[in-house]
């Protein structure tokens, strides 16, 4: 994590340099960028997600046009460095208004955000690495310790079976480092009522495991945690969502990253599998369904042609919810009790994760 | 069968029963009216002598009377030429008097409205009216109080002076009362002087009203129209009545001579060849003419289309100076520009159209049009807009290619000088769109426009080049001192090669 942190600030000096050096020596300073327009978007295969390609755009301060969203960029990396510096973390919302202050009045929010999302591909962290967090929350629950890294709380440990409610994946513990792993595997589900019972049933026990609720689509500061696990502790993940077009691509985006954050690595989680609740789970199990709506059946024909869903196992799901027309959500194993899901589906499920386990 | 009653009726009486026709509906538009004919009168009678008009105006409220409507006392003083003493009784005192039956320029064409403000008057207070006026030159001021005899159309001469004129004043008083509803006419009141002001510069109005406020409206210049000079009538103009009075004023023994005397611009050879095309004798002598002749002769002339255009000089345009000189003072505006078409005529009677146009300062900025004031023979036309002939051009014109959108402030001018003007009605509030006429307005107004449009997208640049500049002014010393921070620099790098860079680059995009 403090490699981290010190890649990020020297990216951030970097930009500030060159924008000094320029200026000293009479030339109207410019930065060069990835563009971010959808034609310059690509999936690649060896990162298992989507990448911007090699088009650059060029940012003046000659150009009228230019100056402006310039200055407004300089500004933005000045200011998360003294964020980061001061260690304090910030939000969408407060940068926009903290931009007052400086006399850089952004239109609207949007405009602030997208200046944002510049600085990510220009210095190409993702903006959770210079302080600035989503306000979306999710959980975390399993037996891991960390050591906080935050003003106040530095050198503090925290074991994350320590509150029964999970505790919330916020920017204290995105920056802590992770110091002793009980579990093996982790465990990602979609819905806090799942995450609930996994942690009354005492799954993290039963199956060794460290739980996440995504809370629907993931942020990106919980796909980054569950990057970590995957990589700094090795552990195998397991994503649990409903069994419909709108789970699949939730699980996708943890695997595979999203269009949207094509420029930013290490969001994406590409060992990490979809274990269910899949089309042939719903047959297997013979859920308790709801028909697809015209809108699923419109997503289903989209993934299909989506270069990220290639593999054998996406397809043959898609193919099958196309044919059986129905979706079941998690607690459709209700049906066969409360604790049938735990007890029955979930070590199904890890036992076969373990067989196509390499 | 029943019988009916026939009986005849004096212009006094006929003008009398029909007094809306001429601007007398009720106390409001009877005040404005009132007001607009003796201002008329006495511009007419300074300009005809190239006199810079003093023209002064009070409206008096004797009595702090409840009674609606209520009786004021009206006193509008010039200093024009002054009228011959034996020729004040009629000249105040009989409908249909005057020295305006004539060809040639003028605000009033029937010498009509002045008495039919005075008529009007005392109808309604049973007053009478006092003139005092004194002509150039002259040792005597006369001072007459007449009323009218309205069932036989003759002035009554009630009381005479004479006083000496040490001062050798000229010009003409009246003093009458009338009743009127001045709260109500004192928006058009006020507005019918500003746009005089506009139309006649040269002249110093004033105006002092029943609550005692003063309106001024000062002199901007000295300079004068050209007054008109008298014309023959042209042929094409003349209709069968005017043919029979022409031809029995003629002294021409015949009928060749006859046309190259009493109409303009024609010559032997013309007369020769309209009367061949005509199909009528040119030694015919004029005693000898037909009722039947005088009709073909007429429709020929209509037809002929081998006259001369009509001579426009009988007619006293403002011209550019002095139409920009009016403009600039009532409307005090950025930008004017003024173009005087060529003279042109229509069905034999010569017109001259004159435009204007004014942005910015202190035109008024109307809710999506664009303001429009509208003259003919120096006479503001303030009712009926919607009617007139050049409420359709300035509306079929589109504005968006001038550079001019419906938000801006726009005011556009139009002078029409004509022997006849086309009003619609005999109320002279809007004129008819006559093909011949509406082009020239067509004409002029394009060719203001695009001045003005030249002169907004220029203003445009600059300004665009103001904000551009700006910006620089304002990101570049920002960028200077986020990334000295960012770099951990101490000192500021010199912005100013930069801008220096920037503001040359400016000069050359103005050029």
């Amino acid at each position: 994590m403090r490699d981290k942190k010190k890649r990020v600030e020297e990216a951030l000096v970097r930009v500030g340099s060159s924008i000094y050096e320029q200026l000293r020596t009479g030339n109207f300073p410019y930065v060069e960028l990835p563009s971010r327009s959808t034609s310059n978007i690509y999936y690649d295969e060896e990162y298992r997600q989507y990448v911007l390609g090699e088009r650059k755009i060029r940012r003046s301060s000659r150009n009228i046009r230019h100056i402006r969203p310039l200055t407004q960029l300089v500004w933005a990396a000045y200011f998360v460095k003294e964020l980061t510096g001061q260690g304090r973390t910030s939000t969408l919302r407060d940068v926009y208004y903290s931009a007052q202050a400086y006399e850089m009045n952004f239109t609207d929010q949007p405009e602030s955000d997208n200046v944002l999302t510049d600085l990510e591909a220009l210095i190409g962290h993702p903006r959770e690495d210079f302080n600035v967090f989503p306000e979306e929350r999710s959980a975390i629950f399993g037996d891991l310790t960390i050591e906080y890294t935050v003003p106040g709380y530095e050198g503090r440990r925290l074991n994350l079976t320590s509150h029964p409610d999970g505790v919330m994946i916020g920017p204290a513990l995105t920056n802590a480092e992770f110091v002793e792993c009980k579990a093996d595997k982790v465990i990602a589900v979609e819905k806090g009522a799942l995450f609930t019972r996994f942690v009354e049933e005492r799954v993290h026990e039963r199956y060794n495991a460290v739980l996440v609720q995504t809370a629907g689509q993931a942020p990106r500061a919980t796909r980054a945690l569950i990057r970590r696990l995957n990589v700094e502790l090795k552990l195998p993940v397991i994503v649990l969502t409903d069994g419909d077009p709108w789970g699949m691509h939730i699980a996708m985006v943890i695997i595979s990253g999203s269009a949207n954050a094509a420029h930013v690595r290490e969001l994406n989680t590409p060992d990490a599998k979809w274990m269910g609740v899949w089309a042939t789970d719903i047959i297997e199990y013979k859920l308790p369904t709801d028909p697809l709506n015209d809108l699923d059946v419109k997503r289903l024909h989209e993934l299909s042609k989506d270069p990220r869903y290639k593999d054998p196992l996406w397809k043959r799901e898609i193919n099958t919810f196309l044919k059986i027309k129905r979706k079941a959500e998690q607690e459709a194993f209700s049906r066969y009790g409360l604790t049938f899901i735990v007890d029955e589906y979930l070590p199904a499920k890890i036992e076969e994760f373990n067989r196509e386990a390499p | 069968m029943s019988l009916e009653a026939f009986q005849e009726i004096s212009p006094a009486d006929f003008f009398y029963r029909n007094r809306d026709i001429a601007g007398f509906t009720n106390p409001s538009r009877a005040l404005y009216s009132t007001i607009r004919e003796l201002v008329e009168n006495s511009l007419d009678a300074c300009e005809t002598s190239m006199i810079t008009p003093d023209i002064y105006v009070r409206l008096r409220q004797p009595v702090e009377a409840e009674n609606y409507p209520t009786v004021y006392e009206v006193r509008v003083m010039d200093n024009g030429l002054g009228v011959p003493p034996d020729v004040i009784p009629s000249a105040f005192g009989q409908v249909l008097f005057g020295s305006k039956y004539r060809l040639r320029q003028a605000r009033g064409t029937f010498g009509l409205g002045v008495k039919m403000a005075l008529l009007y008057g005392q109808i309604t207070t049973h007053s009478a009216t006092r003139v005092i006026s004194a002509t150039i030159g002259s040792g005597e001021i006369h001072e007459y109080t007449l009323t009218m005899d309205i069932q036989g159309n003759k002035p009554i001469i009630l009381e005479r002076k004479v006083k000496p004129n040490r001062g050798r004043w000229h010009g003409t008083i009246v003093e009458f009362s009338t009743e009127g509803d001045y709260p109500r006419a004192m928006p058009k009141i006020v507005e019918y002087l500003r746009q005089t002001a506009i139309v006649a510069p040269y002249a110093d109005i004033t105006f002092v009203d029943p609550r005692g406020r003063i309106y001024r409206f000062e002199r901007a210049t000295t300079k004068m129209p050209r007054p008109p000079r008298e014309a023959k009538p042209h042929p094409e103009g003349v209709d069968v009545e005017t043919f029979k009075r022409l031809l029995t004023a003629s002294t021409a023994r015949n009928l060749r001579d006859f046309m190259t005397e009493s109409f303009q611009r024609i010559g032997r050879r013309t007369a020769d060849a309209f009367l061949e095309y005509a199909g009528v004798n040119p030694r015919k002598a004029t005693a000898n003419i037909s009722p039947e002749e005088i009709l073909t002769l007429v429709n020929a002339m209509k037809s002929f289309g081998r006259f001369l255009p009509p001579d426009a000089s009988c007619l006293s345009p403002l011209g550019e100076e002095l139409l920009e000189a009016g403009i600039r003072k009532v409307l005090k505006p950025e930008f004017v520009a003024v173009h005087q078409r060529p003279p042109a005529s229509y069905s034999g009677y010569p017109f001259i159209v004159e435009v204007g146009i004014a942005y910015g300062g202190e035109v008024p900025k109307e809710d999506n049009k664009i303001t429009l004031l509208r003259f003919a023979n120096k006479i503001p036309l303030l009712f009926d807009e919607a009617s007139d002939v050049s409420w359709k051009v300035v509306n079929s014109l589109d504005w968006r290619r001038y550079n001019v959108t419906m938000d801006m402030p726009v005011a556009v001018i139009t002078h029409l000088c004509s022997t006849k003007i086309p009003y619609k009605t005999v109320g002279k509030e809007y004129i008819a769109d006559r093909p011949e006429i509406e082009r020239e307005i067509l004409c002029g107004l394009r060719e203001v426009a695009r001045r003005l449009s030249a002169f907004i997208s220029r203003r445009r640049s600059v300004e665009m080049e103001r904000r551009r500049l700006n910006i620089f002014l304002k990101y570049l010393p920002k960028l200077a001192s986020f990334s000295t921070s960012l770099a951990g620099k101490k000192e500021e790098p010199d912005i100013n090669p930069l801008l220096r860079k920037v503001s040359r680059l400016a000069v050359v995009d103005e050029g």
